[in-house]
């Protein structure tokens, strides 16, 4: 069992100020996950008259892109490779202060303590980020041969779960990880490629309007990303947006 | 109110009724199409499917979920795969062969035509999501794979990693957002339905809370379409995301929705055992595991106990003295078994005291053998982010251990009851996907879930819709009205009465209270003592909850206790229908097995070795039907009964020898 001392981020409204709480975790099982502490923590603030801490999860197997804590000043804590929710109360030791604090990004908004507001996500996938394909127009899907590699590839773009911690771990607020990861995924697919040059166009623009940073190449998104996507697809969507936008003048 | 379940089949040879029925469905010219607003809730495949294509054909669509975004809906978890009769294996598939594997599948429980449809659509989903932009796996020529998967003989099943689920709800969440983009769709996340709105019999509106700001309103339109998923979390653990519950389609049962065969559950044998009470959920690891992956426990209760002492390492245990419970009991199937039936046999082997965990609830999956014919860079490539999972939560390292696996619940096949066009009993109400109960009979097989929820959203509801469509004048409903108006009193009351409380207990409590009592008596095995303690307690647990739940805070800004008090008030009442349900269907098939109706030495399959005693006893006479629920408050719900015709084929006995 772990006696652990939480600094938590309490905020009741969006415009409320919002400050660091203490809170006691006592007789915390080490099997437990990060969140069922939490959960612990919660039964034990309700019945003790308080009101909980309020953060998002759904799936919690790491899949969902809910959870969203920024654990001891990193996203989703400092293991690799994983969500919140998959990060468990064996890697933390007896007698452990830990800090936790919403994704923290301009484009984010709280909503209420732990919980933020990512809809800027959407509206960068709103923007273009798909294949503008009717239900029912599909060809027969061995008719299009896809090389292995390049369908390894998109799949590795692909498997953004859109959590938002490449932006809240960015000192820019960046999202050119998740908007490239889009840009990357698509096109390196066939089917991609007739709305290559507008897609991108559009959500980088996109991007910008939701107020999100620049990159300055510091690599933070790749670093807390769950899903280990490579920052190689900025560079990548960076020549997309630089052809496009060439041909755009010309035309 | 009297019903006549009309399930509204079209008349014609099996494999020509969707042809001829596309054909003699109505239509609405395009002009008029954007007239009509349809109101879709639930944003996972099977909704946001429909959102997006039927916005694509003209009409107006609203779409609303509780999640952040619709992309986190919980069909994004399914790990496996999707079943498509494409034959691109040359094994000798075929849709009448998926329509059988289905239909047999599913105990004998389903209806003949829908799920001869189910099998007939699943070609194109494949084509429209490789469309998509879904990086399916592919071999080096640059073609789809597949894979096999439980309850089939050929390779049918198309899969992205372990992650198809999620590349598929990616696909869908593109289609949608290009229709918010193009101004068809309008989306409402974070806003949860909490009622149906009917004028004058039909479903022309829902009442929503908006999870920011608490505000109760509600939205008016010409259709409602649910696809709001299963009702696993009755059994408060279980393998859905947090948030899925039963109040959306429990709201519409309360006005008068018939709910089909809730006593059919899935327990997927393939999850990673309990480990304490604090446990909030459990995971599933995909069934593909069982592709490579031996299912054993000791022959003997003694090495049992020491394996779950960790005084010895499983790989000392001897060939001879390992029971491999599925291959010995399912030679032809072998690991491959159906879920029911695997997770029938796990909880044997365990309640005989070999199980393996330290709990006394687990077995092996054991990947020893495929490591060493395949090599571990093979393993890895197949497995690799599963087994990951795997280590982050049991904290051992699976390519030096084997997996301890258990059965856990899944998925819901039971659902609200709709006819051939996906409506419910309620006019204008129309239920898609894991919500309904129309396509998996008493089982569901693996893949078997995203294939029906796109099917049901990509190419079944946009033609079947505007059957009932063509019978209205768009726009009538006005929010204005009174039957609005009344739905959000109620709905405000219910809300104030419940933060009014102020008990001493929180809402996890009395979940958690609920769901034990439903595993152990409305669970993996169920008997009619434990269904009738069950439906005694119920009620009494409700009573206490509405008494002596403690939400804290106020109903005006995100409250997720609030949230899921609301939800659980749902569970504690839906509940007492599926034990009803349990109790009355005295037979056992799928994924419900009554204790009283199982093969024994003596019934002529048995001594003619076609099943072994133990096995699932169907009482075809009996109850071939669909047993849909009228809920009736304050009372027993009343059940209704849709008969089940085979005309192609015959139900036979389920052997997987």
């Amino acid at each position: 069992m772990l006696n652990l001392t939480l600094k938590v981020w309490r905020q009741k409204t969006p415009q409320d100020q919002g400050s660091i709480e203490t809170y006691d975790a006592k007789n915390i099982p080490e099997e437990a996950s990060f969140l069922e502490m939490l959960d612990i923590v919660n039964e034990r603030i309700i019945e003790s008259g308080g009101e909980p801490i309020h953060f998002d999860h759904d799936c919690r197997e790491g899949i969902c892109g809910a959870c969203s804590l920024t654990i001891n000043g990193v996203p989703h804590s400092k293991e690799k490779g994983i969500t919140s929710c998959q990060v468990h109360m064996r890697k933390f030791r007896d007698g452990d202060t830990i800090w936790i604090e919403p994704f923290r990004a301009r484009a984010f908004p709280v909503i209420r303590d732990l919980i933020v507001d990512r809809s800027a996500m959407d509206r960068i996938i709103a923007a273009g980020g798909y294949i503008d394909v009717r239900t029912g127009s599909a060809v027969d899907a061995n008719s299009l041969p896809i090389p292995k590699p390049d369908a390894d590839a998109a799949f590795d773009a692909a498997a953004c779960i859109g959590c938002g911690a490449c932006i809240a771990a960015c000192k820019n607020s960046s999202a050119m990880l998740f908007t490239a990861a889009k840009v990357s995924h698509l096109g390196h697919l066939p089917q991609g490629q007739p709305e290559r040059d507008k897609r991108v166009l559009a959500m980088v623009r996109q991007m910008d309007a939701e107020g999100f940073g620049n990159c300055t190449n510091q690599y933070e998104c790749e670093a807390a990303c769950p899903k280990e996507i490579s920052v190689d697809h900025i560079a990548r969507m960076n020549r997309d947006y630089t052809v496009a936008s060439l041909k755009e003048q010309l035309v | 109110m009297s019903f006549v379940l009309d399930s509204k089949i079209p008349a014609g040879p099996l494999d020509q009724k969707w042809s001829k029925h596309k054909m003699d469905s109505k239509l609405i010219n395009p002009a008029n199409k954007r007239k009509f607003t349809i109101l879709v809730v639930g944003s996972g495949l099977a909704g946001g499917a429909a959102a997006a294509t039927l916005s694509e054909l003209g009409y107006k669509v609203k779409c609303f979920c509780y999640q952040d975004s619709p992309r986190r809906a919980h069909s994004i978890a399914a790990q496996g795969g999707i079943n498509a009769a494409k034959n691109y294996q040359n094994d000798g598939d075929s849709v009448r062969r998926l329509f059988y594997d289905t239909i047999k599948g599913g105990d004998f429980r389903s209806r003949e035509a829908n799920v001869y449809r189910l099998a007939e659509v699943s070609t194109n989903i494949i084509d429209q999501c490789v469309a998509q932009g879904v990086p399916f796996a592919r071999e080096y020529g640059g073609l789809l794979d597949n894979r096999s998967f439980g309850g089939a003989q050929v390779s049918r099943t198309f899969y992205a990693r372990g992650q198809t689920g999620q590349q598929l709800l990616i696909g869908c969440y593109q289609a949608l957002e290009k229709e918010v983009h193009k101004g068809g769709v309008q989306m409402f996340p974070r806003t949860e339905m909490l009622d149906v709105v009917l004028v004058d019999g039909h479903a022309k509106g829902i009442v929503v809370r908006d999870l920011v700001t608490g505000k109760i309103s509600s939205h008016a339109g010409d259709a409602v379409i649910m696809a709001t998923g299963g009702y696993g979390n009755v059994f408060f653990l279980s393998t859905n995301a947090m948030g899925c519950n039963v109040t959306a389609a429990w709201r519409a049962a309360r006005r008068g929705a018939l709910f089909a065969n809730p006593c059919y559950t899935q327990i997927h044998p393939t999850c990673i055992p309990v480990s304490g009470d604090y446990q909030s959920k459990l995971t599933l690891m995909s069934e593909s595991l069982r592709n490579d992956g031996r299912i054993w426990v000791p022959k003997s209760k003694e090495v049992a106990a020491k394996l779950r002492k960790k005084e010895i390492h499983p790989d000392s245990v001897a060939e001879e003295d390992r029971d491999y419970i599925l291959e010995r009991k399912y030679p032809s199937f072998g690991n491959l078994a159906p879920r029911d039936i695997s997770s029938r046999a796990a909880k044997e082997a365990c309640d005989e005291g070999r199980g393996v965990a330290s709990t006394g609830l687990g077995v092996y999956l054991d990947f020893r053998d495929a490591t060493k014919r395949l090599g571990e860079s093979v393993i890895r490539a197949r497995y690799g982010n599963l087994f990951q999972m795997y280590e982050k939560i049991a904290g051992e390292d699976p390519y030096k251990n084997p997996m301890m696996i258990y059965p856990a619940v899944h998925y819901t096949m039971g659902g609200l009851w709709v006819d051939y066009n996906l409506m419910s009993n309620i006019p204008g109400l129309h239920v898609l996907g894991e919500a309904n109960f129309s396509d998996h009979g008493a089982n569901r097989l693996g893949a078997s879930a995203l294939m029906q929820g796109l099917a049901d959203g990509y190419f079944v509801i946009p033609t079947t819709i505007a059957n009932y469509l063509a019978t209205q004048t768009p726009g009538k409903a006005k929010v204005t009205d009174d039957a609005f108006k009344l739905a959000e009193a109620e709905t405000s009351a219910r809300v104030n009465k419940l933060i009014g409380i102020n008990g001493k207990r929180t809402v996890d409590s009395f979940h958690r209270e609920l769901g034990l009592l439903m595993w152990d008596n409305c669970g993996m095995a169920r008997n009619k003592a434990g269904l009738e303690e069950n439906i005694k307690r119920i009620p009494e647990i409700r009573e206490e909850f509405w008494n002596n739940v403690r939400i804290p805070g106020s109903g005006d800004i995100a409250n997720m206790e609030l949230e899921k008090a609301g939800r659980v008030a749902d569970f504690l009442e839906f509940a007492e229908t599926m034990c009803y349900d349990a109790l009355s269907r005295e037979e056992s098939c799928g994924g419900h097995f009554r204790e009283e109706h199982q093969s024994q030495p003596g019934d002529p399959d048995v001594d003619s070795g076609l099943v072994a005693p133990g096995e699932a006893k169907r009482d075809d006479a009996n109850y071939s039907h669909v047993a849909a629920w009228q809920y009736v408050e304050g009372k027993a719900p009343i059940l209704h009964k849709e008969p089940l015709n085979f005309e192609e084929v015959h139900p036979s006995v389920r052997s997987y020898k």
